[in-house]
């Protein structure tokens, strides 16, 4: 092989960049739909109607079970069927991860709430409150804070994860770098970066994590 | 025996023990007392390396407990008890007797089953030889732990707290191993709060408060007429109720 | 979008069946082979990172930190486009052009190593769970610290983290479809390949599911019996994740 060219990577920067900032785009609306959704799957999960927890205990396991790129590829098709027409695989890349995701953000909530003394709930109910209330209130405020380090870590994974759009050939940031790889025929440069620009990314996020879970524990 | 010569040992800034000095001799057996965090657990654990100390020596047997070579060979020699029990709990109780026998000193299964099976008869447990330690009450497991030393035929036995973790109905069971022990000639040092046991059994006193031995004296003459105002203090506390 | 042909038999009739079970073979070889390997490094690089020695902590805490933080789909391109690259000249050539199934192997060198860094954090979380007791129980009867590993810390901690390993081990066939980036003709490659011959996408993709749910399925059952036969009598484990 020949020497490493930076200036490739120099050049098309901008380009990068904005693939990035998809991925971040994407990253950040399937966590918050992934938490959302996995909080209201969570509280299905633990309700005490045999039926409906059953469906979200079925949701959960189904999601668990498949690989990601395979729900990537199921919504892409699925979604324009029944929208009635074609649409970006954004849509369907952040509906595919909404639901991929809110299966792991609701056994990481069910864990942390499972976690927190049944008594507690008890407690709750016996001062008079729902309870929807004793959990919204009393369980909820504890759980989030033993699972946060969790959540966070889980959002990381996430973040990496969201590289796999490159298979619906979404622009994010790993499908940029594939683009420009290819143009510029210097793959050992572009994928070499990638994975340094993924791992100081992903890196100072869990220190951070670390940071933070050490601060709010002192 | 057992020389332990000007000791001391710090956690960072705090002085745990402060120039510990004490011998035993063969066949003695010797009770340490004193106030929680006055270093007793500290003290023993230093006699098998355990709780490396930072100065001072400690030889036992004539192997120092400081030099590594002498460390391996020492411990096969020093049995010692625990307030958890710490049996393994994948090992059925006959498999954790024989463990140490085997790995350490080489021994054949069946020599070591066999020893450990007499051993078993010794601490009353004969029938329980197949059962899993977390199917036996803490006395039976701390009866286990005691049979599980005696099997490498150790020349002292080292006893931290062994009665502290159990409930009341079960101290005796275990006590009376001890006693038996003792009669046998074993060298001991047991670290416990049992007075009881203390006056019946040890030979001396060793009472230690905020990492000092203050007082060495024969029980008759600790629990009567203690010197220092610190054991006095100390055993108007426990004896009150 | 107009209505859709639905037409289930396409995935029961030749040449798409055969994809679609060589697929399932290509997944179960491939997750296995790196499962091997993962297993066997992981549990080193777990060890290591349990060790007393800093440098060979600090090595095994580096393996994690790098095989953790950069995407699979990333650490897969690595190994199949730009390792030959970098290789000496033969070397490179004979990984492109000699090796049979280049693919393959990159995706199982990819994902064997990536996964024990997973199985690495499951091992060390594994080990710091058994209680501290039972290692000093074990050198205070001579084991040495090899002799602690082998006989009390390693069966302890694996049998504490059968549950978590085992979802690793249903991980490692999930990202097995990652390698269809590279080429691999694994089970999801071999769905997508039907539908682009035949259009019948919503087929082809179902009859990847059920296979996967299948393999699922067969895991749990596999997972139950493991932990059936690695139970301990009385004994609650407890893991730390």
């Amino acid at each position: 092989m020949g020497h490493l060219d930076v200036n490739v990577i120099l050049r098309n920067l901008p380009y990068l960049w904005e693939g990035l900032q998809l991925s971040f785009l994407l990253a950040a609306i399937a966590i918050a739909g992934g938490i959302f959704f996995g909080l209201i799957m969570a509280l299905l999960r633990m309700s005490s109607i045999r039926p409906v927890a059953w469906i979200a205990l079925g949701y959960v396991n189904f999601f668990r079970s498949v690989p990601l790129i395979l729900v990537i590829f199921w919504i892409y098709f699925l979604v324009p069927l029944l929208l009635g027409h074609a649409t970006g695989p954004f849509l369907s890349a952040v509906v595919a991860f909404t639901m991929f995701e809110t299966a792991y953000y609701c056994e990481i909530i069910r864990a942390g709430v499972q976690s927190t003394p049944k008594g507690q709930i008890s407690a709750g109910v016996a001062s008079g409150m729902t309870w929807l209330q004793a959990m919204r209130h009393i369980v909820m405020p504890q759980a989030f804070r033993k699972m946060r380090p969790i959540l966070l870590t889980q959002s990381i994974i996430l973040f990496q994860d969201t590289s796999l759009v490159y298979v619906v050939t979404l622009r994010d940031f790993m499908t940029s770098v594939s683009t420009v790889a290819s143009q510029e025929l210097r793959m050992v440069e572009l994928y070499l970066f990638a994975g340094a620009a993924y791992f100081a990314i992903c890196f100072a996020g869990s220190r951070l994590i670390n940071r933070l879970d050490g601060g709010f524990r002192r | 025996m057992i020389e332990i010569r000007d000791v001391s040992k710090w956690y960072g800034s705090f002085q745990v023990l402060k120039s510990c000095s004490v011998s035993v001799a063969r066949g003695e057996v010797v009770v340490v007392c004193g106030p929680s965090g006055s270093g007793k657990s500290t003290l023993i654990k230093g006699v098998n390396g355990l709780e490396p100390c930072d100065e001072g020596e400690i030889v036992v047997d004539g192997l120092n407990v400081g030099v590594k070579a002498d460390l391996r060979v020492l411990r096969t020699r020093v049995g010692m008890v625990f307030q958890n029990f710490e049996l393994y709990p994948h090992l059925n109780v006959l498999d954790n007797i024989c463990l140490a026998p085997m790995v350490v000193l080489k021994r054949k299964r069946e020599e070591a089953e066999a020893r450990a099976r007499t051993l078993l008869g010794r601490v009353g447990l004969t029938d329980h030889a197949l059962k899993f330690p977390a199917q036996l009450s803490g006395g039976q497991q701390q009866r286990v732990a005691i049979a599980r030393s005696l099997a490498m035929d150790p020349v002292v036995m080292l006893f931290d707290e062994p009665t502290s973790a159990l409930d009341p109905e079960m101290i005796k069971e275990v006590l009376d191993v001890m006693s038996d022990l003792a009669r046998d000639g074993m060298t001991m040092i047991v670290v416990t709060h049992e007075m009881g046991f203390a006056r019946r059994v040890a030979d001396r006193i060793i009472f230690m408060d905020a990492g000092e031995i203050v007082e060495v004296r024969p029980p008759e003459a600790f629990f009567t007429a203690p010197e220092s105002e610190r054991a006095r203090a100390f055993l108007s506390k426990i004896l009150e109720h | 979008m107009s209505a859709y042909n639905w037409n289930w038999a396409v995935i029961v009739s030749e040449p798409y069946v055969g994809w679609l079970l060589d697929g399932l073979a290509v997944t179960v070889m491939l997750a296995l082979s790196s499962w091997a390997i993962a297993l066997v490094l992981g549990t080193v690089i777990g060890l290591a990172r349990t060790l007393p020695s800093a440098p060979l902590r600090w090595l095994a805490t580096g393996y994690v930190e790098l095989f953790r933080n950069i995407p699979v789909l990333v650490q897969m391109f690595l190994w199949f486009f730009v390792l030959p690259e970098l290789l000496p000249r033969e070397a490179g050539h004979w990984l492109k052009r000699d090796l049979p199934h280049p693919e393959f192997f990159s995706a199982m060198v990819c994902l064997g190593l990536y996964t024990a860094s997973r199985v690495a954090e499951q091992v060390r979380s594994g080990i710091t769970s058994v209680p501290p007791g039972l290692a000093a129980a074990a050198r205070a009867s001579g084991l040495s610290l090899a002799q602690t590993y082998r006989y009390v810390l390693v069966p302890l901690g694996f049998r504490i983290i059968v549950p978590p390993l085992t979802s690793e081990f249903l991980g490692i066939f999930k990202n097995t479809s990652i390698a269809l980036t590279i080429g691999v003709m694994e089970i999801t490659a071999s769905s997508r390949q039907i539908e682009s011959y035949t259009f019948q996408g919503y087929e082809a993709f179902a009859a990847a599911t059920a296979l996967y749910l299948l393999l699922a399925l067969l895991l749990l059952f596999l997972t139950r019996r493991i932990e059936a036969r690695t139970r301990i009598p009385g004994w609650i484990a407890r893991s730390n994740t």
